[in-house]
């Protein structure tokens, strides 16, 4: 008692902790007044992200400007992934671009097979068989669905909702098995070619579709319990990204990244091509453009695939899987043995390929990540003279300072997810 | 004349020197000297509304006497239309006006073909190579005399025969 009572009277005297009290309120007093200049020293804080970081999906840099947490400025540092493609391209027939093109985004490889021969079909001014056409549509769907379910999958385990991941994979595998089964390679598929497909789709593999998108309706709703109710999750994508459609168009986005922001743009409306102007279908279009509305609209195209799948499936005509122009398409390989002349063509078509016209064509095709061209200008020989590359994912990058300004260094592993970005395909 | 084309034309008369229908797609020539104003109008006059940016590229052509095109791809959204227009302009003086004040999402587009093909592109903000490493010296990759194979840090050795050179004679056999 007596030693608490001395104490008390000892400061009292020298008023140590009352004076002390006072310098701080004034401190900052005199720091508000001065608007925060004189007394608080901030610096610029340079922060870089990468190339070797989980969320990436792939090594993407990003150097960061930093205040306290907030993002001034993102500029990204592209190329690390760098192949050259558009130079080997030139140096090589258009059929033996097609594997080149699996290695850009090799998470959905038959949707840029698609759209390299819709391009040069479309130098060609060739016409597709209808079962091509159908064969087609249903395989892009197929992949739209498997890359919507990886970037569903992977997004969610980037912000820390892991169970989500196994149970996309277990769906995403059964189409990869489907894949095998049709082509013989379940991510580099070099399916597609210019004139039809490479091989026709068996009884066995029309049935197993049935039965995926039969059974394929409730899985989407065990994601949705698993994401819609995960209070962390929702907060970490509504508000975060946005960006208004004007400003959207304006960067050159395309796909869900473009449509979560209310713009209605997809070019299987607005250009119909396949069998996409022959079925029921829906763009699911956004309002907010913040991510989540990108989320609700990949889950949402992955039901109207499956119900494109279907459709497709139902009405598929009986014929010929490829074209019968043998100026572009292999002859059949029974007459390539037994024909001088059949064994000579054959021999050109694959030592010297199929030649083009001279011109230049530029094609879009919808892929899962947007609008995916292919711009090619021919010379009239049988490689292309130039071939360039519209990457979706390229383009995105370009509107990521601007999409990620303002927000925190947690959010930027959410907004590289958002874009579904693929570093194959951005640095070609 | 596709009446776009021929809005233009009537427009620009001093920058418009050509137009093309091909496959569909309409391609419309322009001069380098005014071409930006001609953009401006791509994107705001009402009549072409082109408003959504595609790509920007660029051809090589190393025997013409203008080597080299720049290739601008826009989509109308309201009018779904899609332009091509096309620029040419010589080696000795590879520029353009940057259209990043018109759409944003020419920036990337725009430092690409700096890097590949080694155009310049005049009051853009950022014009720094994209894909390949900063300091990379050895010229612009996709322009038509940079050979695929045989340049690069594998020069340095050797014993690597050299790209458009003969080859070492080979050593005499023993007998």
């Amino acid at each position: 008692m007596e030693s608490l009572e001395k104490e008390k009277i000892e400061a009292e005297a020298s008023g140590t902790a009352t004076v002390r009290r006072e310098i701080t309120l004034s401190t900052l007093r005199q720091a508000v007044l001065n608007g925060l200049d004189s007394s608080i020293k901030t610096e610029q804080f340079l922060l870089n992200m990468g190339p070797q970081h989980p969320s990436t999906h792939g090594v993407l840099r990003v150097l960061l400007d930093l205040d306290g947490e907030r993002i001034k400025k993102a500029v990204p540092d592209l190329g690390y992934l760098h192949r050259g493609t558009e130079k080997i391209a030139e140096y090589r027939t258009y059929n033996q671009i097609i594997p080149l093109t699996d290695r850009l985004d090799y998470v959905s490889a038959m949707a840029n097979n698609y759209a390299f021969v819709r391009a040069v079909e479309k130098l060609l001014q060739l016409k597709v068989p209808e079962r091509a056409e159908y064969i087609r549509t249903i395989v892009a769907e197929m992949q739209r669905i498997v890359n919507h379910l990886f970037w569903l999958g992977t997004q969610a385990l980037d912000i820390g909702a892991m169970s989500v991941f196994f149970y996309t994979f277990r769906e995403r595998e059964v189409l990869l098995d489907l894949f095998e089964k049709i082509c013989g390679a379940r991510l580099t598929t070099n399916y597609y070619r210019v004139g039809g497909v490479e091989s026709d789709l068996t009884r066995e593999v029309i049935d197993a579709l049935y039965h995926f998108v039969d059974t394929f309706e409730p899985h989407i709703k065990e994601y949705n319990t698993l994401l819609e109710t995960n209070r962390i999750w929702l907060a970490r994508t509504k508000h975060i990204a946005v960006i208004t459609g004007e400003d959207a168009v304006n960067f050159g986005l395309s796909g869900p990244t473009l449509r979560g922001s209310g713009v209605d743009y997809d070019l299987r409306k607005y250009e119909p091509y396949a069998a996409y102007d022959q079925i029921e279908w829906d763009v699911p279009v956004g309002q907010n453009g913040d991510i989540y509305d990108r989320y609700w609209i990949r889950v949402e195209e992955m039901r109207q695939s499956a119900s494109m799948i279907r459709q497709c499936l139902d009405k598929l005509p009986e014929g010929p899987f490829m074209t019968e122009d043998h100026k572009v398409s292999f002859p059949p390989k029974g007459r390539v043995m037994h024909n001088m002349e059949t064994l000579i063509h054959h021999f050109l078509l694959v030592v010297e390929g199929f030649r083009t016209p001279p011109g230049d064509t530029y094609c879009g095709t919808e892929t899962p990540k947007g609008e995916l061209g292919f711009y090619i200008v021919s010379d009239g020989s049988g490689k292309p003279y130039r071939m360039k590359i519209r990457a979706p994912s390229f383009i995105s990058m370009g509107a990521f300072d601007h999409m990620s300004r303002g927000y925190m260094i947690a959010d930027i592993v959410t907004i590289f997810g958002t874009y579904d970005i693929v570093m194959g395909e951005c640095d070609r | 004349m596709h009446p776009v084309a021929e809005s233009l034309h009537r427009r620009f008369p001093e920058v418009v020197t050509g137009s093309r229908e091909a496959l569909g797609d309409l391609t419309v020539y322009l001069r380098e000297n005014g071409a930006l104003e001609v953009f401006q109008a791509l994107h705001d006059d009402p009549e072409f509304r082109y408003d959504y940016i595609v790509d920007v590229t660029s051809v090589d052509y190393p025997m013409d006497t203008d080597r080299f095109e720049v290739v601008y791809i826009f989509y109308s959204l309201s009018r779904r239309h899609r332009i091509m227009v096309k620029i040419r302009i010589p080696e000795s003086h590879p520029v353009v006006d940057s259209i990043v004040s018109i759409w944003k999402g020419a920036e990337f587009m725009e430092r690409e073909v700096y890097d590949m093909m080694g155009i310049q592109f005049r009051g853009h903000p950022d014009l720094r190579r994209i894909l390949m490493p900063d300091d990379y010296d050895e010229g612009y990759p996709l322009r038509k005399d940079f050979p695929l194979v045989g340049k690069g840090w594998r020069d340095e050795f050797s014993f690597v025969p050299k790209y458009h050179e003969n080859l070492p004679p080979l050593p005499k056999e023993a007998h």
